[in-house]
């Protein structure tokens, strides 16, 4: 039951995002406009309550963090100008930082993949995404016709583009590893 | 040096899945005397990825291409509304916070610290050229063509590092449109997200909403949806197809480039190849038309 205000979480996502959810007066617009409410486990303005209430375990926990699609709808109209869709940034990879059982693997293997293709070579090749995706997120037969049409459309090209000085991108990641809570 | 002359981030799509967004951007440029300087060996702006999972490389990957930019000395012109987006809000976060340039500068090896200005082609075409100027070049009249403009997320929000002249309801691309003489036609999903980010990992989530953007341009009465962003295109024009990203009821709507259109519009060749790599193919709406 929540029924404690704690400000731990919610101090430790100012200093991490920047925002203050302490400022949200639950006028629901985030989750009024948000496009993806739907398929929501907890609404906008809900995670912006639990953070008041220093919610860790359910937020990090929940498949909101992860089906936020970073469209920016409710940052921009919150009246309190909090960045709700940056708190989910900051929420999301304090739960990667944490070790947390993630909601939804699948999106997480998603964004893994994207940037270990960009690791790998510097820039975003589309067999090198999709390959990796396929092989973190085990769903290996899905959509194989959508990739024959890619391919017969030029969409998907074998030879994958880099970047000349990887070592300057491998350096970038290196700097970059742990940091994501920061 | 010429009037109109920037660094080029193509931005990683632009040779791959929007090969013809970036085709088209280049020979539309070329045409109108805006030239091009492809920055050498750029890299990946992290796209969404990187500000979803990693605060650090969402800076320092951007930050890399900005500090090549900043040697370059001009001003800077992207397509990708991703890498538009990504590339503004990094520029303005390294501008405002020593802290964070000093890191990645440390990380880069460079000072990523940027003064020019980023630019999104659109708003080059719209507010420096000007629609006046482009129609001395057109070829082609585009009358009969039905569009709804698609704007989608990163183009207009957030609005402190976006160009478009509204947030809730920009017009920069219905004007461009409407100045080629197309037909563009009301709807209210302009800036509605097509969950481009969960394409591969929420199908069923994004089914849902592709869906309601195709059923609203139909029930708008277009012929095409128009877009300046290879996220929302691929997002759009890849659930047509049999499997587990695919509509029950297909779409077969067009989805297009507004630099294409430019290109039919100044009767540049190479149009039909920009066309014929579309996964729903606009070229019997174009020969309908007699555009083409």
């Amino acid at each position: 039951m929540i029924n404690t205000v704690n400000g731990k979480l919610e101090g430790e996502l100012r200093a991490a995002t920047g925002q203050k959810a302490r400022d949200c007066y639950q006028c629901k617009k985030c989750s009024a406009g948000c496009p993806v409410a739907f398929a929501m486990d907890i609404l906008p303005h809900e995670v912006m309550k639990m953070v008041q209430y220093g919610q860790r375990a359910r937020l990090l926990g929940c498949s909101t963090i992860w089906l936020c699609a970073s469209c920016e709808t409710c940052s921009t109209r919150c009246p309190n100008e909090i960045d709700v869709a940056g708190v989910m940034d900051g929420l999301r990879r304090m739960a990667l930082a944490g070790g947390d059982r993630l909601a939804e693997p699948e999106v997480e293997a998603f964004h893994r993949s994207f940037l270990n293709g960009i690791k790998l070579t510097g820039k975003t090749n589309e067999p090198v995404l999709i390959g990796q995706y396929k092989a973190l997120s085990r769903r290996l037969f899905d959509d194989l016709g959508l990739g024959a049409v890619m391919f017969a459309k030029g969409k998907i090209k074998m030879l994958p583009r880099m970047v000349r000085d990887r070592r300057a991108v491998r350096r970038i990641f290196g700097e970059s590893a742990g940091k994501g809570s920061s | 040096m010429n009037e109109h002359c920037f660094s080029y981030f193509p931005g990683c799509s632009q040779s791959g899945s929007a090969e013809e967004y970036g085709l088209s951007t280049l020979a539309v440029c070329r045409a109108l005397g805006i030239e091009l300087r492809e920055l050498d060996d750029w890299n990946c702006c992290g796209a969404s990825s990187a500000h979803m999972t990693n605060d650090m490389l969402s800076v320092a990957l951007p930050g890399r291409d900005l500090a090549l930019a900043k040697a370059e000395g001009l001003d800077m012109l992207v397509v990708c509304a991703a890498c538009y987006s990504r590339m503004k809000q990094a520029q303005k976060r390294m501008l405002e916070d020593e802290e964070t340039a000093l890191k990645v500068a440390d990380a880069v090896g460079a000072d990523p610290r940027f003064r020019g200005e980023i630019r999104h082609l659109l708003d080059v075409l719209v507010s420096d050229i000007g629609i006046p100027e482009i129609k001395k070049w057109q070829r082609v009249r585009l009358d009969g063509l039905k569009v709804v403009p698609y704007y989608g997320c990163l183009l207009v929000r957030p609005p402190e590092v976006c160009f478009c002249d509204s947030v809730e309801n920009p017009t920069d691309l219905d004007r461009f449109l409407e100045g080629l003489g197309v037909e563009v036609r009301p709807w209210s999903f302009k800036t509605d997200c097509c969950g481009g980010s969960l394409s591969l990992s929420r199908p069923d989530i994004v089914e849902k909403l592709v869906d309601k953007l195709f059923t609203r341009a139909e029930e708008a009465g277009a012929d095409c949806i128009v877009t300046a962003c290879p996220m929302c295109a691929a997002n759009l024009e890849m659930r047509q197809h049999p499997g587990r990203l695919s509509f029950e009821v297909p779409h077969p709507m067009p989805v297009l480039y507004f630099t294409e259109l430019l290109g039919i519009a100044m009767g540049l060749e190479g149009v039909e190849g920009w066309l014929g790599s579309h996964i729903i193919d606009p070229r019997p709406l174009m020969k309908e038309l007699d555009l083409v």
